[in-house]
């Protein structure tokens, strides 16, 4: 498969100030790829590399073949972007918004049809000032797809809004992939990531931590299962404790609980079954990307 | 989503100009700043001025003209500074503010023609004010139009150019919508005072009067004035202007931002 986009050790400082250190990832066809990290991780600023708002200070980048300085007037033709922070002017209409972004470029979406596609005809005459956050967030989505791109860059695409518009907006972005453009997704949202994303780089203190799918990235971190049960009858610890996959076993309040790696819980229930034990309030802690992030870079996502 | 998504012919670059330019002048008259203060209200002075008696009569010390006459120059210059130095360095200052100017760089028309089309707009509504307004001095109150047309044009040009150009420089130098209407504010009055607003310029101690000359609208309302008497505008007055001009052009250019 092409790549569509790739960073090469990139670098950008800001006076003493480093945001992105040395980033490197390969963004395939067709695929939303995310970028992961705490805020001030250099997220928006390698992003914005690859726009070609910024100059780097030094790596590569090529999008589409295309070099994001260099041959910029291409490339704002195949590159929809959402920016964080930016907006159309507050009076201008939602249709009208649309109808004039997509007279910039040479072969454009109708825009009609992408208004109601987004759930907007009926706010075709609202100004912009007078749309929620939810309703600002979707023509933001329009104007980014408006020009029909290749590839999408949507900077923190659902912060701010509420669950439900969220994950309308997740269904949106995963029917824009079916139509085949590729995204570039930025967050600091964990299920995000998890839900849309095929590939994720977590990014920390302008490094790429790793790059790989969100299982990929959880199992990568040996994040520990963790298992908890209420045995049926009383039972001997012991027998869980042996089992090579188990890294620990404790009993507290008549409950079981059993840290192991991931195949820990098929060994747990097969001991149980094998000794006739029944585990009441089964429940088990997959890893996530959350753990994940923790393990690999040993603090939290902010804004959790 | 799956909803085909046809193509229309491709519009061209110069359509994306104009609509542009368009969406720009419908925000204009939304936004109400430049059609009232620039333009409604000039035309109320002169409306108003033009009806009090003893503004009619040729007073000696304008020289044979009335009070109308010299008020007509002046109320121009005040059309102009107000688009100038309010409408558009505060639209422009809010564009940058809420990442409008950002968002548009992003897109293959670039943000410099939003700041062709905001320079337009203010650029047409001011010259359509002009028209409309000498039409209305010389319909209804019987002001004697320019009669050194060429001069008046000469010396109209130039005061846009040099109050776009400060207008311009506010919004490269001031970080907000509000910080940019503030300054743009501020300035005004006195450069109005010294364009003889609230006392006409020939009514100066001397000492303002050369003040005055050396100000922006205090030079464009002399050289306006001596036109419309039929002078070819004086050229230091000329020269000020495009000093002005010059300055704030470049230092504009300097310093603006598109974010």
């Amino acid at each position: 498969m092409p790549a569509v986009i790739e960073v090469r050790n990139l670098r950008k400082t800001y006076g003493e100030t480093v945001a992105v250190d040395d980033v490197s990832f390969t963004v395939q066809d067709g695929e939303i790829f995310g970028i992961l990290g705490p805020n001030g991780a250099g997220k928006t600023t390698t992003v914005e590399c690859i726009e070609g708002l910024r100059a780097p200070d030094g790596g590569t980048i090529s999008v589409l073949g295309l070099d994001p300085r260099r041959d910029r007037a291409e490339l704002t033709q195949t590159l929809g972007v959402q920016l964080q922070h930016s907006e159309v002017p507050e009076k201008l209409q939602v249709a009208e918004a649309l109808e004039l972004y997509s007279s910039f470029y040479r072969s454009p979406a109708d825009w009609r049809t992408l208004m109601e596609v987004l759930g907007l005809a009926d706010k075709a005459k609202t100004r912009y000032g007078k749309l929620s956050g939810g309703q600002k967030q979707r023509l933001s989505i329009a104007l980014a797809l408006v020009g029909r791109p290749k590839v999408a860059m949507l900077d923190e695409l659902t912060t701010g809004l509420d669950p439900q518009a969220r994950r309308d907006t997740w269904q949106l972005m995963e029917d824009v992939r079916s139509r085949g453009v590729t995204m570039v997704l930025v967050t600091h949202f964990m299920e995000e990531a998890e839900r849309l994303c095929d590939r994720v780089a977590l990014i920390d203190a302008g490094r790429v931590v790793a790059v790989d799918t969100p299982a990929g990235l959880a199992e990568k971190a040996h994040v520990e299962q963790r298992i908890q049960f209420r045995p049926s009858v009383e039972m001997d610890l012991d027998l869980l404790a042996d089992l090579p996959d188990v890294t620990g076993v404790t009993r507290r309040d008549g409950l079981v609980f059993v840290t192991g790696n991931n195949n820990a819980l098929n060994a747990v229930t097969s001991v149980l079954a094998r000794n006739h034990i029944v585990a009441e309030h089964l429940r088990v802690e997959q890893a996530n990307l959350e753990d994940a992030f923790v393990e690999l870079t040993g603090r939290r996502i902010s804004g959790r | 989503m799956s909803a085909n998504i046809a193509t229309p012919p491709a519009a061209s670059p110069g359509s994306a100009l104009w609509r542009l330019s368009r969406a720009e002048f419908r925000l204009y008259l939304r936004d109400r700043v430049g059609p009232i203060w620039g333009v409604g209200f000039p035309l109320l002075l002169l409306i108003i001025f033009g009806n009090i008696p003893s503004f009619n009569h040729a007073k000696h010390v304008y020289g044979g003209l009335t009070e109308l006459d010299i008020y007509v120059p002046v109320l121009v210059a005040f059309s102009l500074a107000i688009l100038s130095l309010t409408a558009l360095p505060s639209t422009l200052a809010g564009y940058r503010e809420k990442g409008v100017l950002r968002r548009l760089e992003t897109t293959p028309i670039g943000p410099a023609r939003v700041l062709g089309a905001q320079l337009a707009v203010n650029l047409v509504t001011a010259l359509v004010t002009l028209v409309v307004f000498l039409a209305v001095a010389k319909l209804a109150f019987d002001v004697v139009l320019p009669k050194q047309f060429g001069g008046f044009v000469l010396a109209w040009v130039l005061a846009a150019a040099q109050l776009m150009a400060i207008g311009l420089f506010i919004a490269a130098v001031t970080p907000t919508r509000s910080a940019a209407q503030a300054i743009g504010t501020v300035l005004f009055f006195p450069m109005m005072f010294f364009a003889g607003l609230w006392l006409p310029i020939e009514q100066m101690p001397s000492i303002l009067r050369t003040i005055s000359h050396d100000t922006p609208l205090g030079a464009a309302v002399r050289a306006l004035k001596d036109a419309s008497g039929g002078h070819f505008p004086p050229t230091a007055s000329l020269l000020i202007m495009v000093g002005y001009a010059v300055v704030f052009g470049v230092a504009a250019a300097r310093w603006f931002r598109w974010e």
